[in-house]
């Protein structure tokens, strides 16, 4: 009460003279969003600046912010995945490099586990400064199925044959699959060589050498991929399963599949479809080793968090930075706990225990501390003339249109 | 010369005095005229300047000479959707004219249960064809859909949109079951206009069933399938949202016809430039087509609807 009295009184004197402006703030529009507007709304309390928060829909987002840039009614913060996500705005000039302002500012620079704020730079350079929650890409199963095979959670490459084996001999398919969808698959792809040749492989690609195609991991990761479909690991109709409409995760609590390799979103997806296999049956693992590779087993994959980034033209910048700075904040990391996300700022683990599940949540946080490595998702970190191609190469692959060695000829190509 | 006096010329150049009865000058057109430029030619011959340059939807555009063109006849996946389209074209209309066909003229008659019946069968027209690939995709799913209960009992297997012709025959299917109640009314239309007599002659003469429709129906709706064929052609070739919703171009790459590969080469890849020669030829091939069908069918001689008789 005390708090809203002397915000008030502060609203009142300080908007009486002068109007500061507005920042356009455009965010992907999900269920999360309640967490930035209220990020916002406290914000402007005290700012003269004022942000204006833009949800647009996620399935538009990409294209609507592609478009906006190009206009003069362009953000001046946007919501993005990092890397080859703002490949494009960087080299037209169009983002502020936040480089040295996070260096000298200790609030950000201590603020976020350090692999994090790496994941989202490009060349070196920092562009964004996170604000949401983080989602690595774990193998999730149904512990119920599991105990009546007697079968422990896949560690190793041999652990995950033994059960591709097992539950195929039952009738219920070992992965669950959303193929329709084509990014799923891309899940696959990343995890095995991360697994098989290590993370440089691919951070070769992302540095624009696309010569890295040619790497043999990449094609034993591909081959390893016609292996699992050609042993019917992912049942005969993924192609036309989807995980945007619910098909793969009704497939793993409907006990259908007995495995799924998703984001961590899987665990509010499930809770939300289906609550009492959520909290009952749904287990949750790290990708297992694969035999002969050279990467660690610790790698992560996925998306570490999303970022705000400053559109170069802001006539706004000290506030935007100002804003962004209270993504830092315990305040907002425990509201994004409250959401049943994973801060990724450093102090997030001592909240984690009021999360929804502080289990899962627990599980998570020390996944993405303790990975040596965090690849970002490849679709997000390639530049979309190199993303879109490669999720229709590699939907060519699992679907046995093209065999391994077209993948990797295909993906060369890619000009 | 206070009043305007139209001066309206046939390609002979001799006046036609009939022909001016009651036309308006040709001021009259203007508004439309200008709607038409700027909602459809403008655009137009941006998409046609922009084919002819480099442009990421971020910088200005670069122009790059024939660079877009010169790939596009090289590119394999251009080629491979070029089919794609033709074969879907092709199915769209062998299986939407006859059933439309028989509908329409069976629709013609004027018994009430008739009128009922084809104002349900008018229904999947209301319906946006968002809406409609969706249900069809809930139907289709090959895990929890009706079609694993049904399919089995026809020998189908329920990973039909899983599979390469599956999915083609779904799309041109489900587009079909949409747009069909379309050409049914303009076969409807054709058919009320066909005298009583030639029938009633006919049935003098000894003509049956088939008969009738063979050497009556048929020939006497010849420009209408004309009409109705041009416009499924044009419409299935730029077909969309059905391919987007329910296989978004796969398995791999069968189901991208031209339009998705227009648009995933032009707000996926950002390649707006190349998606512009896509687009300028697919406005090419589908202006060319409905002109050769109006051309071979006699189609532009027409001048009234009894011509033919």
């Amino acid at each position: 009460m005390v708090m809203a009295g002397l915000l008030a009184g502060c609203g009142t004197s300080g908007g009486s003279g002068s109007d500061g402006g507005t920042i356009t703030a455009y965010v992907y529009g999900d269920d999360a969003v309640k967490v930035q507007q209220a990020a916002v709304t406290k914000f402007n309390k005290t700012s003269k600046v004022k942000v204006k928060l833009v949800s647009v829909p996620g399935t538009d987002y990409v294209n609507k912010l592609r478009s906006a840039m190009g206009s003069p009614s362009a953000p001046d913060v946007f919501f993005n995945w990092g890397g080859g996500s703002i490949k494009p705005y960087v080299d037209a000039k169009q983002l502020v490099d936040l480089t040295s302002t996070v260096k000298n500012d200790a609030t950000l620079k201590d603020g976020f586990l350090p692999s994090i704020m790496t994941a989202g730079s490009l060349d070196g350079k920092i562009y964004g400064v996170p604000m949401r929650g983080m989602q690595p890409v774990m193998l999730f199963y149904n512990k119920t199925l599991f105990a009546e095979n007697k079968l422990e959670a896949p560690k190793t490459w041999e652990d995950l044959q033994n059960a591709i084996t097992t539950f195929k001999a039952k009738g219920i398919t070992p992965f669950a699959l959303g193929g329709a969808d084509k990014w799923p698959e891309l899940m696959w792809m990343e995890y095995l060589l991360d697994r098989i040749g290590g993370p440089e492989v691919f951070q070769k690609i992302q540095n624009g050498d696309t010569s890295g195609w040619g790497d043999p991991a990449v094609l034993k990761a591909a081959q390893t991929v016609k292996e699992l479909v050609d042993q019917g690991a992912f049942g005969k109709n993924f192609n036309s399963v989807d995980y945007g409409n619910g098909g793969a995760p009704t497939l793993l609590n409907k006990g259908k599949a007995a495995m799924h390799l998703m984001g961590s979103w899987e665990y509010s997806t499930q809770l939300g479809k289906a609550p009492e296999f959520a909290k009952k049956d749904l287990g949750w693992t790290a990708f297992p080793t694969v035999a002969g590779g050279v990467g660690d087993a610790a790698d992560v994959v996925g998306n570490p968090t999303n970022y705000w980034s400053i559109n170069a033209r802001t006539k706004h910048k000290d506030a935007a930075i100002a804003f962004l700075k209270t993504m830092a904040s315990q305040e907002y990391a425990k509201a994004l706990v409250d959401n049943g996300d994973i801060p990724t700022t450093s102090n997030a683990a001592s909240m984690l225990s009021t999360s929804p599940n502080p289990q899962f949540a627990n599980d998570q946080y020390s996944l993405v501390q303790k990975a040596p490595s965090f690849t970002l998702s490849w679709d997000q970190a390639l530049e979309s003339q190199y993303a879109t191609p490669l999720l229709t190469e590699l939907s060519k692959l699992f679907a046995g249109k093209s065999t391994p060695e077209q993948f990797v000829a295909a993906m060369k190509a890619v000009k | 010369m206070s009043h305007h006096t139209p001066h309206v010329k046939t390609r002979g150049g001799r006046k036609t005095a009939v022909g001016n009865v009651g036309r308006p000058p040709v001021s009259w057109a203007l508004p439309g005229i200008l709607f038409f430029a700027v909602f459809a030619i403008v655009p137009l011959a941006i998409a046609v300047y922009l084919s002819f340059c480099q442009w990421d939807g971020l910088n200005s555009p670069t122009p790059t000479g024939l660079d877009n063109w010169t790939r596009l006849f090289k590119d394999p996946e251009f080629r491979q959707a070029a089919w794609l389209s033709l074969l879907l074209t092709t199915i769209s209309w062998a299986f939407q004219t006859p059933v439309a066909l028989l509908l329409g003229v069976w629709a013609a008659g004027r018994q009430r249960s008739r009128a009922v019946l084809s104002a349900v069968f008018f229904i999947p027209l209301l319906l946006s064809t968002t809406a409609i690939a969706m249900l069809f995709h809930a139907l289709l799913d090959p895990n929890f859909g009706v079609i694993t209960e049904i399919g089995p009992w026809f020998g189908i297997d329920p990973n039909i949109m899983g599979s390469s012709t599956g999915a083609l025959l779904t799309v041109a299917f489900v587009g079909g079951w949409q747009f069909m109640p379309f050409h049914t009314l303009i076969y409807q239309g054709g058919a009320r206009q066909i005298p009583e007599v030639l029938y009633q002659a006919a049935e003098m003469d000894g003509a049956g069933m088939f008969r009738q429709f063979f050497h009556i129906t048929l020939p006497q709706l010849r420009h209408t399938i004309t009409t109705s064929s041009v416009l499924m052609i044009v419409g299935s070739l730029t077909y969309f949202d059905t391919v987007l919703i329910m296989t978004k171009g796969g398995p791999g790459t069968d189901t991208t016809v031209l339009p998705y590969l227009m648009y995933r080469t032009g707000f996926q890849t950002y390649d707006l430039g190349y998606a512009a020669a896509i687009a300028t030829a697919l406005v090419v091939v589908a202006t060319a087509l409905s002109l050769i069908l109006v051309r071979f069918s006699g189609f532009g001689n027409m001048r009234s609807t009894r011509e033919g008789m």
